[in-house]
């Protein structure tokens, strides 16, 4: 029965996550793997958690959303104070992070998610300026010069959260509430005329959204040791949008194989950050030049593999205003 | 037996765009089953009407009530849950996603599974999602396009769109169907096709439905009842005999063939 090979697809997924992390954490503890491919690899996971929850924002749901660090920071933030002030362990931080970007999440949601295209584009991206610059004022939290952070991220806690994340935003993106998302993007008058709440799901994308970047904050900054308001201002959203647009606006295999090639290339090249500004523009030029769709298009993996059905598509904007 | 009350009852119902007038004083009654038309020269506010009615735009004037319930002001997505359904004069499909999908859609507000069940893959997820798609290719058989069922529906031709957007729309299982000129961009032979599918669907369905066409001849053809709208106001109604010669009617639809 098709129900009982995608259930096999899934547990067989999972158990070569499981063998892949514990040959990794082996290579760590034996010492093969050195603080380079250890760093790179921490950043690599982290990446993949705010590609595929800025994924389900935008590539779902195509609500055009630029202001995703300010989640990451909430998050990061939020950990923080649960593990350096109140003395609690990290689970509980990585949880309160991403309840933290939720609840920002839907704060924000609500009245931005009236706006439409670029209205909604500039509001979120004003949002996440915002939360830079109060918590660059708040002594609490160090002010300007920032938190310092015990590093407690460790390799299980990454693997755990990244599967995690994927599982459910594949889940929510492939049921009937995933497709609601999609038929939002697709035609949203339309969409409200079948009967979809939009605004519901809407805000709900944008919960579940801000829910694991908040996570990925969580992550983020128990990893650095050290976190600023300025490491999430507009550079750091623009780093997690350019995975999303790569890899292929409503692919979430393209965001995750976006943000894996990425992190690497971004970190062999971290000592020329100018470099690396250019090369992502390049990039960027060539793709609208060569491949607009993206890396992957709107087609999962999955669909290559044989394994699933062609997958959802990419963003339209309907220029009319009138509905007829 | 009471006195038969109307499935659709609108009552001085208008709405202005600034200066425009573009919908007003608008008085009209359905009756469960009825397939009725609603006819008018470009322009006439024939769209707007049934902006209104879907609750697109919120009437500046005048009540509209489905069986004894209210639905001025309410959301497009509430008044579609109440049972008003409705196509698009310019269709509006999902166009990425599969034909199968788009009726899926409109089973959504029907459906059982909590986002808590899809999330942890409960089985009310699996048994709500089977039940969705077992109902959704009941459907495709019944317009003919379960051939098509996993093509994107931007890649179906013009004439199996607009069918798919009717199916879409009855998926969402209405009272009332309201279609936005369904015929138009159809040669005859489509065009007959058509009539007869929906002369199908409001048999089976035992449906109500608004039928807005501009072709007069066509709905004359269907329709028992027809109202006719020109610059926003009801200048007649009646059957078609007696729309047919009407000097108001058709002066409006002489009028719009001088200008
Ligand atoms: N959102 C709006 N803002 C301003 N004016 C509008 C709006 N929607 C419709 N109108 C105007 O209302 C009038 C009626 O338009 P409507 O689309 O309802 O006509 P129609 O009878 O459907 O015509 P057609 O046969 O061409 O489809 C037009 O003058 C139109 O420009
Ligand atoms: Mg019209």
């Amino acid at each position: 029965m098709n129900l009982l090979k995608k259930a096999k697809g899934f547990w067989g997924t999972i158990v070569l996550v499981v063998i892949f992390s514990v040959v990794t954490q082996l290579l760590i503890n034996g010492g093969t793997l050195n603080s380079f491919y250890v760093n790179t690899l921490f950043s690599i996971g982290i990446n993949i958690i705010l590609a595929a929850s800025l994924h389900l924002i935008i590539g779902v749901t195509g609500q055009f959303s630029i202001g995703h660090a300010g989640f990451l920071a909430v998050g990061a933030y939020a950990s923080a104070i649960i593990t350096m002030k109140l003395g609690l362990p990290f689970p509980v931080a990585i949880i309160a992070g991403g309840a933290a970007a939720a609840i920002a999440g839907l704060i924000i949601g609500i009245p931005t998610l009236r706006l439409r295209g670029d209205y909604l584009a500039i509001a979120t991206l004003g949002f996440g300026e915002i939360v830079k610059i109060v918590f660059l004022n708040i002594d609490y939290i160090g002010g300007a010069s920032g938190m310092t952070v015990t590093h407690l991220t460790t390799w299980p806690w990454l693997i755990a959260c990244v599967v995690i994340t994927i599982v459910v935003i594949v889940n929510f993106t492939n049921s009937t509430h995933g497709r609601a998302c999609i038929s939002i993007r697709e035609n949203e008058i339309a969409a409200d005329a079948m009967g979809i709440n939009t605004t519901f799901y809407k805000v709900m994308a944008f919960i579940i959204g801000a829910f694991f970047a908040g996570v990925a904050g969580a992550l983020h900054a128990h990893n650095f040791y050290i976190i600023q308001p300025p490491n999430f201002g507009f550079l750091k959203s623009f780093d997690i949008l350019i995975l999303v647009v790569i890899g292929g606006l409503g692919s979430m295999s393209g965001a995750v194989i976006a943000a894996i090639a990425l992190t690497i290339i971004s970190t062999f090249l971290s000592s020329y950050p100018e470099v690396r500004m250019v090369i992502y523009s390049l990039v960027l030029i060539v793709m609208m030049l060569f491949r607009p769709q993206g890396l992957m298009g709107s087609k999962e993996i999955t669909s290559f593999l044989k394994l699933g059905k062609a997958a959802k598509g990419g963003v339209h904007h309907d220029g009319k205003n009138t509905v007829a | 037996m009471t006195a038969k009350t109307p499935l659709l009852k609108v009552e001085n119902v208008g709405i202005r765009f600034g200066g425009l007038k573009a919908v007003s004083d608008v008085n009209l009654e359905l009756n469960q089953g009825e397939l009725v038309g609603l006819i008018g020269p470009n322009g006439a506010g024939k769209t707007t009407f049934f902006n209104l009615l879907t609750g697109v735009y919120v009437p500046t004037e005048g009540m509209i009530s489905l069986g004894s319930e209210k639905l001025n002001g309410l959301a497009p997505y509430k008044i579609n849950q109440k049972g008003i359904s409705r196509t698009f004069q310019n269709i509006r499909l999902f166009s990425d996603l599969s034909v199968l999908d788009n009726v899926k859609v409109a089973y959504h507000s029907l459906a059982k599974h909590s986002i808590v069940s899809s999330l942890l893959r409960l089985p009310s997820h699996f048994s709500g999602e089977k039940e969705m798609e077992e109902k959704a290719i009941e459907f495709l058989k019944i317009f003919k396009l379960e051939s098509v069922m996993h093509e994107q529906a931007k890649n179906l031709p013009y004439g199996q769109q607009r069918r798919l957007e009717i199916a879409r729309a009855l998926a969402a299982n209405p009272k009332l169907l309201l279609l936005d000129e369904p015929a138009a961009g159809m040669n005859p032979q489509e065009t007959e096709e058509l009539m007869n599918l929906i002369a199908l669907i409001r048999e089976r369905f035992s449906l109500t439905i608004l039928l807005i066409e501009h072709d007069m001849l066509l709905v004359m053809g269907v329709c028992e009842r027809i109202y006719v709208l020109d610059h926003g106001q009801l200048i007649a109604q009646g059957n078609p005999e007696q729309i047919r010669n009407n000097p108001k009617v058709i002066e409006a639809y002489l009028g719009e063939e001088v200008s």
